[in-house]
């Protein structure tokens, strides 16, 4: 100590000038043009396969949704007949009349599929939203709340050792056909892998510094699971549900296939493909399978490329 | 790896397994008793078949009283599993009326096992095969056909592959169109329909788990001893692959039985799968109950075993707890 005293005593003040306050330079060094979901949107449109899904299934939707709207629609579930004969129009090629042909009892194929395209997108929706956020809540509740853990997670084991195809075909089978006996036995069990995927995000995310900070000073659990935990967990959140609506729609396909499905009078994408499929050996008559099986393929793709290109995006360590 | 294997308690494995078997026996009662349970809400016609309108009441009460349904649950329900650990699954109504549901299961097991064994087999040759090849072309055009080849898998509803397979592949490679035991030919495509689900999915998980890996510090290790790629990713990198599969293994091993739904029924192939959907179309209830007690006590059993293998092959698991916390 003794010896820096002389050091001290030679610097005088004058070497010193006070920096004045430059705004520029201070914006300069506090600035970042950096924004969350810009940098999410940025990353989601470099990737061409993904933009080009997006608008397929955008222009789908929008089609889907204004379709009976349009002018010289027919009724999918009328029967055509021939005008002169009243015959019935049956099996009719795709052509001029009849963009996608007609049916075996004479139904167009055009209006049947778009009605199916419908039927089918919202029961998907319908379970894909139940079974986001019912798996949300109760994993966030399962992975905030300690004195709750050890209970959720001896009843996840057992649910979890549950083979959901199996309570699913048991509920269709049991119910009387309809889409809510659909949607039912889709939601049974289908939150389950959601909420367990949610608790260990939840857990990652719940004893860091802020969270701890925040309930020191007293925030209710319900606020903090809302505005600090959950907000990060948006990009897992819409991944799940943009997955989860391919897997309803082959929910759908599936129970359809093995008897279990809606009515023919409710036109569905797994009902056309399943009448497709009886009269596929007929090579003239297969494209009643074929443009089902395009519809099918062209919206289940589209959600999943869109559901994983977002959820890379919205990860902010590829973001630059 | 292997030199690395210790335990520090010798009792930790048998606690574990014993433990989880307990509560795999735990959840396969829960279901099978909600199973059963749910089948006796369906309405009583259901047990008459087309004989329905025939029978007068006395005779449809004598029916009913004779298969025991009229007794109150509980006693129904300790019939159950008295019968149950007899090995009696009942008897069929309406599929194969009279005949025990043992009898009318047993000669389709072979089929289902036959066909499942096969898928099985080429999912995995073909499926580490593809990951591997992709995780080392990285980027170039065998990596981008495996992804697109994953991504239409995964998304696209099987019924809708499966059948265009079967519709085109029968057609131009001139292979009959239904399942024909003394046509060897025609066993061919069922199976390899059957694995393309499984080489998407070995594939992905392979292909990531290479990315991944290959810049861990025992594969630079490796490399600087001066071993091959090709021993490196053989030796060292797929050994270690196999240790999370080992987990859905015995599960895959045993729904091989349980058949595959779509392919037994398209192909017309006399297995399990195709069972329960005449079961189901045919309304025929004890059939229906107890095929979808054998899938789910397959399920149930399959996860069990395969936490125990995981436990045994892979040191690091703690046998404490089955969830760990992150």
């Amino acid at each position: 100590m003794l010896s820096r005293e002389p050091v001290l005593q030679e610097i005088s003040p004058d070497l010193f000038t006070l920096a004045g306050y430059d705004q520029e330079a201070a914006e300069r060094t506090g600035y970042s043009d950096y924004s969350y979901w810009g940098a999410t949107l940025g990353k989601f449109l470099q990737s061409k396969t993904a933009v080009v899904a997006l608008i397929v299934l955008g222009v789908l939707l929008i089609f889907t949704v204004i379709q009976p709207y349009l002018p010289g629609q027919r009724d999918p579930n009328v029967i055509n007949l021939n005008q002169e004969t009243f015959r019935q129009l049956r099996n009719v090629r795709p052509g001029a009349d009849f963009w996608f042909g007609t049916n075996s009892i004479g139904q167009d194929l055009w209006a049947r599929v778009w009605r199916g395209t419908r039927t089918s997108l919202m029961i998907a929706l319908l379970v894909a939203t139940w079974n986001v956020t019912l798996g949300i809540i109760v994993g966030a509740i399962w992975g905030y709340v300690r004195r709750l853990d050890r209970v959720l997670t001896e009843i996840y084991n057992v649910l979890d050792n549950i083979p959901t195809t199996i309570v699913m075909t048991l509920l269709a089978y049991m119910l009387r056909p309809s889409i809510s006996t659909m949607i039912i036995a889709m939601c049974a069990l289908g939150w389950v892998s959601v909420s367990r995927f949610v608790r260990t995000q939840v857990i990652i995310i719940r004893d860091r510094e802020y969270n701890l900070a925040s309930r020191c000073l007293g925030t209710p659990t319900h606020r903090i699971i809302t505005k600090n935990v959950l907000p990060y967990l948006v990009s897992v959140i819409m991944l799940r549900f943009a997955l989860a609506v391919p897997m309803a729609i082959g929910s759908e396909v599936f129970l359809t296939y093995i008897g279990l499905g809606l009515p023919l009078q409710i036109p569905s994408l797994g009902n056309l493909i399943n009448e497709g499929r009886q009269i596929m050996m007929i090579p003239a008559m297969r494209y009643q399978l074929i443009f089902p099986a395009i519809m099918v393929s062209l919206i289940t793709i589209s959600f999943y490329i869109i559901g994983n290109a977002f959820s890379d995006a919205a990860d902010p360590r590829n973001h630059t | 790896m292997p030199t690395t294997r210790q335990r520090t308690s010798s009792g930790g494995l048998f606690a574990y397994t014993l433990r989880r078997g307990l509560q795999s026996l735990l959840t396969v009662f829960i279901v099978l008793t909600f199973v059963f349970l749910l089948m006796r809400l369906l309405p009583m016609e259901g047990y008459f078949g087309d004989a329905y309108d025939k029978l007068t009441l006395a005779q449809r009460n004598a029916i009913l009283d004779s298969m025991g349904l009229l007794d109150p649950w509980y006693i129904q329900l300790k019939n159950f599993y008295v019968d149950l650990s007899q090995g009696d699954l009942g008897t069929s109504i309406i599929f194969r009326p009279q005949v025990p549901i043992t009898e009318i299961i047993a000669p389709k097991i072979p089929y289902s096992l036959y066909f499942g064994l096969a898928a099985l087999t080429l999912s995995l040759s073909f499926g580490l095969l593809m990951g591997v090849m992709q995780a080392r072309e990285k980027g170039k055009w065998f990596d981008n056909f495996g992804s697109a080849y994953v991504v239409f898998i995964n998304a696209v509803p099987a019924a809708v592959y499966f059948l265009f397979i079967q519709l085109y592949a029968t057609h131009y490679l001139k292979i009959p169109i239904l399942f024909d035991r003394a046509r060897p030919i025609s066993w061919i495509l069922p199976a390899v329909s059957m694995s393309l689900g499984g080489i998407a999915s070995y594939a992905l998980w392979m292909r990531r788990f290479m990315v991944d890996e290959l810049n861990r510090d025992y594969i630079k290790l490796a490399r600087a001893k001066g071993l091959s790629d090709t021993q490196v990713m053989f030796k060292h990198v797929l050994r270690n692959a196999f240790v999370p599969m080992a987990q859905h293994l015995p599960t895959t091993l045993l729904m091989t039985i349980a058949g595959s739904l779509f392919i037994e029924s398209l192909y017309s192939i006399p297995g399990m799968g195709g069972l329960l959907i005449d079961a189901i179309s045919r309304q025929d209830n004890p059939l229906v109950q107890a095929l979808v007690l054998i899938y789910s006590t397959i399920g149930v059993f399959g996860l069990f075993l395969g936490d125990v293998l995981m436990a045994v092959i892979d040191p690091r698991i703690k046998l404490v707890k089955r969830e760990g916390a992150r």
